[in-house]
């Protein structure tokens, strides 16, 4: 059983998987009011603008939350990090953690984006930002 | 005019809770009903409305067919699964309130367990909203709930073991309710610390609720028949919905603080001002319980503790059966039985008659709540 489920982009969210492809995280912002949103929706809540434009995220957060997601078919095989990223912009961004040890995953710790293929799938994820510079 | 106090809950019924029925979610549904509107003095042709969940299987028609029901003259149903589970009870009561229907029949039926596990991992993405989550290994409830919960944990320095706290209740509870699955096999902290990891570091098997078969349904009709029945009538003394701009069922992250559940904290503003009673005036709670975690954020945001005080009232005996706040007197998802939070209704109810296997004296007010709609229900 593969470990990604691979993403279906629609109408509403393709420009992202667009950007992963260009290996960029772009968030949805209103063209009227420049509010940033994610994840998108095809309305701006504050002025009502269907107008949008993206903004490519600076790539830098903290790690809001986290856990450790073990597929049920093989309990056996190493967990992926889980982690809601709180991105510079404000935003909360859910993906995965790379190049750290479950044991060293800490709350409000900094990382950063970077872009990796995991099962055939260009994912963005976020790698301390200590070991900037690795891959 | 207001939903509080105009609608009764006038009959419950059940089907036996398992993990096999071995027969037709239509079947579950239609024997659960039959029991309601029996236990309620009716028959099928006094019933003329339906409510229940967008996700139940079971098609309104085949169950008017399947009762004999002449004819129906409202029906709906409620979203988002156990989050929309009182709202049947909110729909029900409008309907009969407003004079849509004079009897409404509310149920859930599924084979959850032999049938499609709700736990299990989706195999693909449905667009708009999970390509977010799914690729990233987000691909269970448990995990997907688990990465909020883990907010709280590290806001209060929690762990495991303090979620533990509750299931021993809930177990001990179901033991000595024969109505419920765990019957007659409680669970020490131990036991629940030995269980296996679900989600490392938040949750283990023993925090998770059922997986089960079954069908429950109610008869909510005008307050003003409550003279007519043969059952003590239970009054919906408020019933309400809550949900907040940003908020999302599954995947809650996006609120300020994940250490609090505002959905929650705004329903329980809603219920006690229409109900006109305070925390302290709730006699029993019955509390959804997918998994442990939310016993404590609804504990908090209903106002029966304060922020991060959970786990020390738990601890500290509060909500078992003799406590200042027994909770989940039947064992609840955990102990009892996963018909979607329905059985936690069909539990507020019989507390109220004074027919509980587990029965708390002179419960005079009892909160039902799931996170995002809730009730409280009265003696009529």
């Amino acid at each position: 059983m593969p470990r990604v489920i691979p993403p279906t982009p629609d109408t509403d969210d393709r420009y992202f998987w667009d950007g992963v492809a260009e290996h960029r995280l772009l968030l949805q912002q209103c063209a009227s009011c420049a509010t940033l949103r994610h994840p998108p929706v095809p309305m701006c809540g504050v002025c009502l603008s269907t107008d949008w434009t993206t903004q490519a995220a600076a790539g830098t957060g903290t790690v809001h939350s986290w856990v450790v997601s073990v597929h049920p078919a093989a309990p056996t095989e190493p967990g992926r990090i889980v982690a809601l990223v709180e991105l510079t912009e404000g935003l909360r961004f859910v993906a995965n953690l790379v190049d750290v040890e479950i044991a060293d995953v800490r709350n409000e710790m900094s990382v950063e984006l970077c872009f990796r293929e995991v099962d055939d799938v260009l994912l963005p994820q976020f790698r301390p930002t200590d070991l900037a510079g690795g891959a | 005019m207001p939903v509080a106090g105009s609608a009764i809950i006038a009959g419950i019924g059940q089907t036996e809770f398992s993990k096999d029925s071995g027969r037709s979610e239509l079947q579950l549904a239609a024997e659960a009903a039959r029991a309601a509107i029996a236990d309620a003095g009716m028959t099928p042709a006094d019933i003329d409305g339906m409510v229940t969940f967008t996700l139940d299987t079971n098609d309104e028609l085949l169950m008017m067919r399947s009762l004999g029901i002449p004819e129906v003259r409202y029906w709906s149903r409620t979203p988002h699964g156990g989050a929309g589970a009182h709202s049947t009870i909110l729909h029900a009561a409008l309907a009969v309130a407003g004079g849509a229907a004079n009897a409404v029949l509310v149920w859930r039926a599924f084979n959850e367990r032999s049938g499609r596990r709700f736990g299990q991992p989706n195999a693909q993405t449905t667009p708009p909203g999970w390509n977010w989550y799914l690729p990233f290994g987000l691909d269970t409830p448990a995990k997907m709930y688990s990465l909020g919960f883990q907010r709280y944990m590290y806001k209060y320095g929690l762990t495991n073991a303090d979620f533990g706290l509750y299931p021993v209740v809930a177990r001990r509870n179901a033991a000595t309710n024969p109505n419920a699955w765990f019957y007659n096999r409680p669970i020490t902290l131990e036991d629940h610390q030995e269980s296996r990891w679900i989600v490392e570091p938040i949750l283990r098997l023993l925090d998770c609720c059922q997986e089960s078969d079954g069908g429950v349904a109610l008869v909510v009709t005008r307050a003003d028949r409550a003279q007519d029945l043969p059952q003590r009538g239970v009054t919906i003394a408020a019933a309400s919905d809550a949900h907040l701009v940003g908020g999302n069922v599954m995947f809650n992250y996006y609120h300020g603080d994940l250490g609090e559940f505002p959905e929650t904290k705004a329903l329980a503003g809603h219920l006690y001002e229409q109900a006109g009673i305070t925390p302290a005036d709730v006699d029993a709670a019955m509390i959804y319980e997918n998994f442990t975690p939310v016993v404590f954020l609804q504990l908090e945001a209903l106002g029966f503790c304060g922020p991060g005080e959970a786990r020390d009232f738990i601890a500290e005996g509060n909500i078992d059966l003799d406590g200042s706040l027994p909770v989940n007197p039947h064992g609840g998802l955990l102990g009892e039985a996963y018909i979607h939070g329905m059985n936690n209704i069909l539990e507020g109810v019989r507390q109220i008659r004074g027919t509980a296997a587990n029965q708390i004296a002179d419960a005079e007010h009892v909160m039902v709540a799931g996170g995002r709609s809730g009730l409280i229900l009265r003696p009529a």
